[in-house]
């Protein structure tokens, strides 16, 4: 059974399209890395796959996850919230709940699973409280457990995300450019728990991501996307630098990591008085 | 960094608003005045010669307030009591009603066929004045307390619900976007992602209005709702103004302390 299928997705925001009749399909425990310069839909096609926004309204649109339809022609399935259930979703801004604890957030991943009004009164047993610290304990985090998601470091509140939609026990986990807001060492650590999650637990990855070196690091398959079509489907290692610029022209400098530079010593005279009076 | 440095440019100039702003200002200006003119006479503001000229009675009225008469100031707590707890009542059922009032009359949680039809409804509540509903009350329940109670629930969820949705609207949307991505209902929504945000702002105003409330409360004793209001009308109708006065002191003095109280527990809750 294919794990994502998506069939002619289109998708119009105004007079500008998002998406232009995307169609892939992701087989069950595949690592797909999405890429794409900022606004050529790749947070538009995640927030698809997991229902949180609609199509266009054509008969032909359809969005299948795990065999089920989560999406067709525009109208929602009517079991889309237990399709949810089923798909692990990862934010940029990693959407976590600032006054909660990180505990209460991570048990927050049982709620398409517990009994809807034991839900609503915040009560969880211990056995679940117990699934919600090994999640934090497989994402470093545990000693953080009682603290308010809000006091957390970025870093920190994705693994939170993550331990999130592991409690959730999803076979499918995307992830919207979930590193993109963190510093290079977090960034390397949330990559590794989703990598982790992908190896040992078999779960379906696809992932986001702002800049081509990741996916080439820890994705086989990549996905290009630009102006809303597919411009490459296949393996990482053929995306180069130059494969990206015949892709995407100018636009893939965005694409890279920029090389460190060294920042020019001041020279004329007038910027050294400046230097001297900021001192 | 000084402000002259050689790189700066020498002449400067103002920036120069356009006739607009001035007329904007000046329009405002003229409506504000033209209000208090027009009102002049309808509230008998001529009047205000009296003030001087009737002096000679508001110092013999004031000088009976002069000596307050505590003998019976047991009583007076009593009472005094009594209208804190109406007011404990009032505000505690405006806050159970004001969640769900408050959440249907946000237009980013219920579609606007709900919405509308409940802020009109809140509308009203607070349109009316609790001694309007007190009177209601004491005809539909008989006097005494529960009248009052029933009156400020009435008109204090009417304002709470306005209040909290206010700031229903004001929150980040994206954490309860995190939660409904876990496939949780819209009341999973609402109690994780919605609540844990507002909270802190819901505390604060509620435990303003019940401050409000124990001064709007001194008053429902006027119509016969329970409360100190009472003692104090009968006493002033009764020209006894040094009982008068101690019931006034001891009004202050619980305000004063309420709101004390209730500040140190907004401090708590942010």
């Amino acid at each position: 059974m294919t794990a994502i299928k998506i069939d002619r997705l289109s998708k119009t925001f105004g007079k500008r399209k998002a998406l232009n009749a995307v169609s892939l399909r992701v087989e069950p425990g595949e690592r797909v890395a999405l890429i794409g310069a900022s606004g050529s839909g790749k947070s538009t096609l995640i927030r698809h796959v997991s229902g949180l926004i609609r199509s266009d309204a054509e008969t032909c649109c359809k969005v299948t996850v795990n065999g089920r339809p989560v999406q067709e022609g525009g109208s929602l399935a009517k079991d889309a919230k237990e399709s949810r259930r089923d798909i692990g979703l990862i934010f940029q801004q990693f959407n976590l709940v600032g006054r909660l604890s990180v505990l209460t957030n991570v048990l927050t991943g049982l709620l398409g699973r517990v009994p809807p009004l034991r839900g609503n009164l915040m009560l969880f047993s211990r056995e679940e409280k117990l699934l919600a610290m090994r999640a934090l304990a497989r994402v470093g985090i545990a000693d953080t457990a009682l603290q308010r998601a809000s006091t957390l470091s970025g870093g920190q509140q994705q693994r939170a995300a993550i331990a999130r939609a592991m409690v959730q026990e999803a076979k499918i986990l995307l992830a919207d450019e979930p590193i993109a807001s963190l510093d290079p060492a977090s960034a390397k650590r949330v990559m590794e728990n989703l990598s982790a999650l992908n190896e040992t637990d078999g779960v379906t990855l696809m992932v986001s991501l702002h800049q081509v070196e990741y996916a080439r690091r820890y994705f086989p398959r990549t996905i290009a996307l630009r102006d809303g079509e597919i411009a490459y489907d296949g393996p990482s290692e053929s995306l180069s630098r130059g494969a990206l610029q015949d892709l995407y022209g100018d636009a893939s400098e965005e694409l890279i990591l920029p090389e460190a530079t060294q920042v020019p010593r001041p020279q004329t005279p007038a910027a050294a008085r400046l230097d001297t009076a900021v001192a | 960094m000084a402000v002259a440095s050689p790189e700066a440019p020498e002449a400067v100039e103002l920036p120069t608003r356009d006739w607009r702003h001035a007329a904007y200002r000046w329009l405002i200006g003229s409506a504000v005045a033209f209000a208090l003119l027009a009102s002049w006479a309808p509230a008998e503001m001529y009047r205000f010669v009296n003030l001087f000229t009737d002096a000679g009675n508001m110092a013999e009225y004031a000088s009976g307030f002069l000596r307050p008469n505590f003998l019976d100031w047991e009583y007076y707590v009593e009472e005094m009591i009594l209208t804190v707890q109406i007011a404990i009542w009032g505000t505690g059922l405006a806050v159970v009603a004001s969640v769900p009032f408050g959440i249907l009359s946000s237009s980013n949680m219920a579609p606007v066929w709900v919405v509308q039809p409940v802020r009109r409804l809140m509308d009203a509540f607070r349109a009316i004045n609790e001694l309007v509903f007190a009177v209601l009350f004491v005809v539909a329940v008989g006097l005494g307390p529960f009248a009052g109670v029933m009156a400020l629930f009435l008109h204090t969820t009417g304002t709470l619900a306005k209040l909290y949705s206010e700031s229903v609207e004001a929150i980040d949307p994206r954490p309860v976007e995190g939660i409904r991505a876990t496939g949780a209902t819209r009341t999973h929504e609402i109690v994780y992602g919605v609540i844990p945000q507002v909270m802190p702002l819901w505390i604060s105003v509620s435990l303003y209005r019940f401050e409000a409330n124990v001064r709007s409360a001194t008053v429902l004793g006027l119509v016969g709702a329970g409360g100190i209001g009472q003692v104090l009308f009968e006493s002033i109708r009764g020209f006894m103004y040094a009982e008068s006065a101690a019931i006034l002191i001891i009004i202050i003095v619980t305000v004063s302390i309420v709101d004390l109280l209730s500040q140190q527990l907004r401090k708590l809750a942010i």
